[in-house]
């Protein structure tokens, strides 16, 4: 097999990641230098603009997992009485506070001067940040998305977001003792929504065949979209990445030698398995070429109104993928079905995660017997490795693309 | 002239098959060893042992070996591996040619797999997370009781009655058991309640899958006519046993190698 031609930006975004966690770690011994710990779906945008640096436990969670060192960080958590049963990503960062043992060069994440939950990602993280703010004696803001159940967002939820983040501006020029800028929160809502725009447009250049990156790699570039949106430098970032894609597309340069088959990818990254999945796919010649997880972090509102600002940006925080109910779901998936032509779709049936795994089974019926697609379910864990098998989720593998060859043939 | 043959090797947690099959599909002979942990040597065993039955191990001309199950990368000299979903579904099919919906319960896994009408995989679920709705269940079960797992299947039907056990998981249902024991419960009323909690975890994975009948049933456990009973109950069909349930899924590779062979050597 030919040598697989690696992602040059990769050596840029361990230099752009490396320098914002430095930065985080420095400020923590500024008392000048506010902090705020913030779920993966919070808006972040009102931080930037009130000069806190945002510090993302997910991320940070993550890392730990790509690092293979989560389980025993969870092993602290799990010792002082925090259920096996919970959110591998909340033992992850509750085991890291408690142990003091991180993936930052083997330091946890930056001591918070306040912490930002919001609910649109799932349940869990409102009682995980109650626990950090019972941990760190911090105030706590708290943002409740209202989950939709429908296909079209309610404007009443988007009234009583706005409410929320007319509050959190509030609350948060307090903490930081500063009236709000609001021309600088203007100007991060743009750069926020360039990023996000360029991070829609890369995962849609994997349309193009052969992809010319995976799922896998998109795992990885997600980074800088999670924690650096609304700065220059993701923007620069993924401008540099687009550029990329474009050339590999121009050179023809895919991800896999052959790629005889394109697979779509449901639920969160199973950390400390990529390159397992990775090469375990390319044995049967399969890309996986769009994930809803990756997806998750460039929606935006339907009919938002660019011209109210704040208005599009409370759509925004409620438009993601797991703030839908299994409609939205469904015609998402089906969507991407059709975008990346996809031969099948690659469901992880995540134990940490029940708001994303839950209905899976659902979607699943919906897409073999709607749609024809056939659809492959992975039971695992994000983070905790003691949820996984090779074996067991290679044989599954195997029998899927032998399923999915045999009906091409 | 000389017979080709083509060989089939369902390499299992709990036990090793064999199938030997010739040119024109028919099985010639078949073996089942217990794999005892050591999957290689039980490999190589099973294969001579089918082989021995029809010549000298050495002069059997054999054109394609397949190999399945959970051993299957370590069978020595294979031309192919492939898994037990397309294995079991090939094997059900040219077996009963109107079967949709296979269910496999084996020593440490369990598998739905529907059909379509030709005989390919529509879509298939499996259990190998956990022991219970699995051959392994029983097995621990056996040993609690301290009857023979050939007798469980008979005394289950013959008992009328059954007890009620309620947990799912294999460890908790073995203490279950031994308080079920201790309170003076018929032994054929626990084993019983036995098979039919096996087969109602069997049949939450099957609905999962969508059963659709004609329903074969395949593995070491289709043996167990206690748990035939409770999974064709559960589900409100017939469900058929073929003559030897154990040796689908190597009868299946088998016909995959000849099948392989055979269109290579028209090309």
């Amino acid at each position: 097999m030919a040598q697989k031609v690696p992602i040059k930006t990769t050596a840029k975004m361990k230099e752009l990641m490396g320098f914002y966690y430095m930065m985080a770690k420095a400020a923590e011994s500024d008392p000048e230098q506010k902090i705020a710990w913030i779920t993966s779906g919070g808006p972040v945008e009102i931080l930037h603009a009130a000069g806190v640096i945002p510090v993302y436990p997910e991320n940070v969670a993550a890392m730990s997992g790509t690092l293979k060192i989560s389980d025993e960080i969870c092993a602290v958590a799990e010792e002082q009485g925090f259920s096996r049963d919970l959110c591998s990503y909340a033992r992850t960062d509750i085991g890291s506070v408690l142990s003091g043992k991180g993936p930052i060069m083997g330091m946890p994440s930056p001591k918070p001067d306040f912490l930002v939950c919001c609910n649109n990602i799932c349940g869990t993280v409102t009682k995980w940040y109650e626990e950090l703010q019972r941990i760190f004696n911090v105030p706590l803001i708290f943002i409740d998305a209202p989950f939709q159940y429908g296909v079209k967002d309610r404007p009443e939820a988007i009234d009583y977001m706005e409410a929320q983040l007319r509050r959190m501006i509030d609350q948060v020029s307090e903490i930081v003792g500063k009236r709000f800028d609001w021309d600088k929160f203007m100007d991060t809502l743009q750069l926020s929504d360039r990023a996000v725009k360029l991070w829609r447009e890369i995962q849609d250049l994997l349309r193009h065949r052969p992809a010319p990156m995976n799922s896998f790699d998109t795992f990885i570039h997600l980074a800088p979209i999670v924690t650096l949106r609304g700065t220059q430098g993701c923007i620069e970032y993924y401008e540099t990445l687009k550029a990329e894609m474009l050339e590999r597309i121009e050179q023809g340069i895919g991800t896999l030698e052959n790629e005889e088959y394109r697979l779509g990818w449901d639920n969160l990254a199973i950390w400390y398995k990529i390159k397992f999945l990775s090469e375990r796919f390319s044995q049967h010649n399969a890309a996986l070429v769009v994930s809803t997880y990756t997806r998750s972090f460039c929606y935006q509102a339907e009919d938002r109104d660019p011209s109210n600002p704040i208005r599009a940006m409370s759509a925004d925080y409620l438009a993601g993928y797991i703030n839908h109910g299994l409609d939205f779901r469904e015609r998402e998936l089906w969507q991407m079905v059709q975008d990346f032509s996809l031969d099948g779709i690659v469901m992880h049936s995540n134990r940490s995660c029940r708001a994303y795994s839950f209905g899976q089974y659902e979607l699943a019926r919906a897409m073999e017997e709607k749609y024809g697609v056939p659809v492959l379910l992975i039971e695992a864990d994000q983070n905790d490795t003691r949820m996984w098998s090779d074996e067991q989720v290679g044989n599954r593998i195997d029998a899927f693309m032998e399923r999915i060859s045999a009906k091409k043939r | 002239m000389r017979s080709i043959y083509f060989l089939g090797l369902d390499i299992g947690s709990a036990t090793a098959k064999a199938v030997l099959i010739n040119e024109k599909r028919d099985i010639c002979s078949w073996a089942v060893i217990p794999t005892g942990g050591r999957l290689l040597e039980a490999g190589e065993k099973v294969r001579r042992d089918a082989l021995e039955i029809v010549g000298r191990v050495d002069e059997v001309h054999v054109e394609a070996v397949v190999s399945t199950g959970y051993g299957r990368e370590l069978v020595r000299d294979k031309t192919r591996s492939v898994t037990e979903i397309t294995c079991h579904a090939k094997g059900a099919h040219e077996l009963m040619k109107d079967v949709r919906f296979v269910i496999d319960i084996g020593g440490q896994d369990s598998k739905a797999i529907l059909l379509s009408k030709d005989g390919l995989v529509e879509r298939f679920e499996m259990n190998d997370k956990c022991a219970a709705g699995t051959g392994r269940f029983l097995e621990v079960m056996s040993r609690v009781l301290n009857i023979p797992l050939e007798e469980i299947g008979d005394i289950a039907v013959n008992s009328g009655e059954f007890a009620k056990i309620s947990s799912t998981c294999t460890v908790f249902a073995e203490s279950e058991v031994i308080s079920l024991l201790a309170q003076g419960v018929d032994i054929p009323k626990i084993v019983s309640g036995l098979c039919k909690a096996v087969s109602e975890r069997v049949y939450g994975l099957a609905s999962r899958v969508g059963v659709t009948p004609p329903i074969m049933l395949t593995g070491g456990v289709a043996k167990n006519r206690g748990v035939v009973y409770w999974l064709s109950k559960l589900i409100g069909s017939e469900i058929r046993i073929p003559e030897n349930p154990q040796i689908v899924g190597a009868y299946g590779a088998a016909l995959i190698g000849a099948e392989s062979y055979l269109n290579l050597s028209i090309k």
